[in-house]
């Protein structure tokens, strides 16, 4: 099973590399652009876990390792198989 | 007493922290190398600067699975004094011996400068031998060291008293032109609630000879052998006092 991991940011905490893109996005005249916040993609591949276990196990390593829990938030999904 | 320099995979600032503590403050000191499970003794615990494992994931995110960080953390509960300077900050920081998180630096450069940083608790392990409110002037080096910690978190760190570095101009004032990194409350080193856990981002080692430009540094050193080599000799009633009111 193929999982994606996302880590960025919790809202309260400032992203100054975010901040950095979407002032070069204005230069760039991209007025639109109201927001940007960076993130970490992480893409694991699991062996031989269900999906069931996937639901705990993934959790369990974003919280401990892939993410800082005191800054960061985490979301996942499957990307292949289930 | 007896010094130990952590030494990890990407760690810089192992030899300038080995010659400062060996060769200026002139105390037995060891390399510890973070796959070793044993501490040989040491009193006191260094975390040095650098960029362990290439500051992958996050600043100092790897290094606290090092098998001897486990044993940093038992020493660390049990009291033992551990110092971190700026990586080694950040490595406490992810272990969660000291509490918050490092973002990275406001203006997302790299800083490599003398700044100032006014001492704001004189009665630490690691500040003794300082004066409450004297301005000590020591480089930092570092992309990380916008110091982050939820407002809860921030309110009882200042309750506790646990500010012990702000950044600061040269006459001690807190201004936010001094806070070069962008740091909450301008805090540029905390220690953990009982006292005997530090970390800095400013780097002592290198401000410890004149030849440097500043000795400013040894003062944390110092301080260090002020409290645990006089605690040897013959416990203080000052001293117990104080640890309760800690």
């Amino acid at each position: 099973m193929k999982v994606r991991v996302l880590v960025s940011f919790k809202d309260s905490v400032l992203d100054p590399q975010g901040q950095t893109v979407k002032n070069a996005l204005h230069t760039m005249g991209y007025a639109a652009v109201k927001d940007v916040r960076q993130g970490k993609v992480f893409e694991l591949e699991l062996e031989g876990a269900t999906r069931k276990e996937a639901e705990a196990l993934v959790p369990e390593i974003a919280r401990r390792v892939l993410a800082n829990p005191i800054i960061e938030k985490f979301e996942w999904d499957i990307l292949k198989g289930r | 007493m007896k010094f130990g320099v952590v030494q990890f995979p990407g760690s810089n600032c192992d030899f300038d922290t080995y010659h400062a503590l060996r060769r200026v403050m002139k105390r037995p000191t060891v390399m510890l190398w973070h796959k070793d499970h044993d501490l040989q003794g040491v009193d006191c615990v260094v975390l040095p600067g650098g960029f362990s494992y290439g500051d992958y994931l996050r600043s100092g995110a790897i290094a606290r699975f090092s098998p001897l960080m486990q044993q940093v953390k038992a020493f660390a509960r049990g009291g033992g004094r551990v110092l971190g300077i700026c990586n080694g900050f950040q490595i406490l920081l992810e272990l969660g011996l000291l509490p918050g998180a490092m973002i990275r630096n406001k203006n997302l450069k790299f800083l490599c400068q003398h700044v100032h940083v006014r001492v704001e608790d004189a009665r630490t392990d690691f500040t003794r031998a300082a004066k409450k409110g004297q301005v000590l002037r020591i480089p930092i080096a570092h992309f990380d060291g916008n110091y982050y910690a939820p407002a809860r978190t921030l309110a009882e760190i200042e309750r506790n008293g646990q500010v012990v570095f702000r950044y600061c101009d040269a006459d001690g004032r807190i201004t936010a032109e001094a806070n070069v990194n962008g740091s909450l409350g301008n805090i540029a080193g905390i220690r953990n609630k009982e006292g005997n856990v530090l970390g800095l981002m400013p780097h002592p080692e290198r401000a410890s000879e004149a030849l440097l430009g500043s000795e400013d540094g040894r003062t944390i050193f110092e301080s260090l052998l002020l409290s645990l080599e006089r605690r040897k000799t013959a416990p203080r009633p000052a001293a117990r006092k104080k640890a309760r009111h800690d």
